[in-house]
């Protein structure tokens, strides 16, 4: 009886619960932050950090994103140039282009004729009083190979150009994807570096979220005490923590985003420059709102987690002696 | 409301605090516990606010054997027991309104309900004006009162107080006592311990004396 009594006095009503829990939680949430705002420069500092080693990865997943979007565009290439022999007309190649559009093996034949390579040549610049020089068009005519899909991996390719090479009108043939899939290869190779590098960089996330909130309890020792002196419960103590931890994870995270950014901004104009004297265009990508999404959820919870485990250890709840 | 049975309490490095305690208390008593330093008054209130555990023994508090309270219902207990001490364990960086106001806002009681309730603590103990104000910028004897306040705030039906008026003159003194005893008028079972023995002789209430941790004397009868 004596129980249910004082069960009676802890206050609220069952009904009236949930939405206490909420607003408890609204307002720990808000004053955890006004209180990280009251002291902006060890919160600029720690929230700087968290941003510069979460930017590392996310500009990393930014240039692989650059490089296979600029890799996307030469997918179109050919995988293998054949150069007829000098003396081959267009007529005759013509002919060898229709033959060949029947092999099993190839999806597409198009066929450069000398006047167009010669055009294309020029085009590239840099080259024109050189050919001035020349008296007749030095370049043989080209039959870019388009092999099917099934055609394409590199030991199929080689047996295609194998026997693409005995045809009399063949003079050599060129693979080009074969550098394509080095690149490939790179890509791949930058991908698994941007995941070891996010892991990496998030376990410190995780150390400098973990040890700023134990700083904070530290510092905050006298009134969790007096807190607890007073029936505040373990969960109620460590609320705040949590909150700060989520928080400097979200303002982390921003910061990353903001960093990340404004390195696109910046590197845009040389970007295009190189791109320009290439006779290209290439307007960089930045962080899609998908991968924003990715880093701000991850750097939240990199923040919360941190905070959990500086709370678990140094917040036990009121312990009598 | 309060009641020891056969409590010891033993600290590895200082040896036995407390041998031996029985005693009970009923509702809306008011006692005085007194004895040299070092005799175990502190101890005898932290094991009633279970900032403490006794090494032997049960006690028992509104009902509840706090043997066998789990820690997980340790804050509820604590809400239940008003705690006043000599130090007064204020928050310096906080307002005379916060510091009061710390025992509601954990349990989750709503903002007007919270300032309801504590300008009514405040106004018991003379304080009103003060809410604004931080605890330095206060003499003892209003600090003292804010901790007082911060004890009653949350209505708890036993109030423990540890050297309450240990820095305070006499006049002060006897003003703090006189307020536990109003606190007494409406049914809060009072504890509280002091050495100020002329204050405690010229009150009538029960007193209990300890010496070396055993319980000499008990002016009351149970």
């Amino acid at each position: 009886m004596a129980k249910q009594r004082s069960r009676r006095r802890r206050g609220p009503r069952l009904l009236d619960l949930p939405g206490i829990w909420l607003g408890q939680h609204l307002q720990s949430a808000m004053a955890t932050l006004r209180r990280l705002l009251e002291t902006p420069l060890p919160t600029g500092m720690t929230v700087a950090v968290i941003g510069i080693s979460l930017a590392l990865p996310a500009a990393l997943y930014v240039l692989a994103d650059n490089l296979r979007t600029m890799a996307g565009g030469w997918d179109q290439t050919a995988a293998i140039s054949l150069f007829l022999q000098y003396e081959t007309n267009d007529g005759d190649a013509n002919r060898v282009a229709a033959d060949l559009r029947g092999w099993p093996e190839i999806a597409q034949v198009q066929m450069i004729t000398r006047e167009k390579a010669l055009d294309e040549f020029r085009a590239l610049g840099g080259f024109e009083e050189a050919l001035e020089q020349l008296k007749n068009n030095p370049l043989p005519v080209v039959l870019a190979i388009y092999p099917r899909t099934e055609h394409s991996p590199p030991a199929q390719l080689e047996t295609l150009q194998t026997k693409l090479l005995e045809l009399p009108e063949v003079d050599f043939a060129r693979m080009d994807t074969l550098w394509l899939q080095r690149f490939q290869a790179i890509l791949d190779l930058i991908q698994t570096g941007v995941l070891l590098l996010g892991g990496l960089l998030g376990m410190g996330v995780l150390l400098i979220v973990g040890n700023t909130i134990r700083l904070e309890i530290l510092n905050r020792r006298i009134e969790i005490e007096i807190m607890e002196l007073v029936g505040a419960t373990a969960a109620f103590i460590r609320r705040p923590f949590l909150y700060a931890g989520a928080w400097y994870g979200l303002l982390g995270g921003l910061t990353a985003w903001l960093l990340v950014t404004l390195a696109i901004l910046l590197l845009q104009g040389p970007v295009s420059r190189l791109a320009s004297l290439y006779r290209s265009e290439f307007p960089l990508s930045g962080l899609g709102l998908s991968a924003m999404g990715i880093i701000l959820m991850g750097s939240v919870l990199l923040g919360l987690v941190g905070s959990w485990i500086a709370v678990n250890r140094h917040l036990r709840g009121a312990e009598p002696g | 409301m309060i009641r020891f049975e056969h409590v010891f309490k033993r600290y590895p490095e200082r040896g036995e605090a407390l041998t031996n305690i029985s005693f009970e208390m009923k509702v809306g008593e008011m006692a005085f516990l007194t004895g040299h330093s070092g005799a175990g008054k502190s101890t005898l209130l932290r094991l009633i606010g279970l900032l403490e555990r006794p090494t032997r023994g049960q006690i028992l508090v509104n009902g509840r054997n706090l043997a066998t309270l789990p820690r997980r219902q340790i804050p509820y207990h604590r809400r239940q027991v008003g705690m006043i001490f000599q130090d007064h364990r204020l928050l310096p960086d906080r307002s005379i309104f916060d510091n009061v106001a710390l025992p509601l806002v954990v349990t989750g009681l709503g903002q007007k309900e919270v300032g309801r309730r504590v300008r009514a603590a405040l106004d018991q103990v003379g304080l009103l004006k003060r809410e604004r104000a931080t605890p330095v910028a206060l003499s003892g004897g209003e600090q003292q009162r804010v901790g007082i306040a911060r004890a009653i705030v949350g209505r708890p039906p036993v109030l423990l107080a540890d050297e309450p008026t240990g820095n305070l003159d006499p006049d002060l003194s006897r003003e703090i006592f006189e307020l536990f005893e109003r606190f007494q008028y409406v049914g809060v079972t009072l504890l509280i311990a002091t050495h100020d023995l002329a204050l405690v002789n010229s009150m009538q209430h029960r007193t209990f004396t300890l010496d070396d941790g055993r319980l000499l004397n008990d002016t009351g009868r149970w």
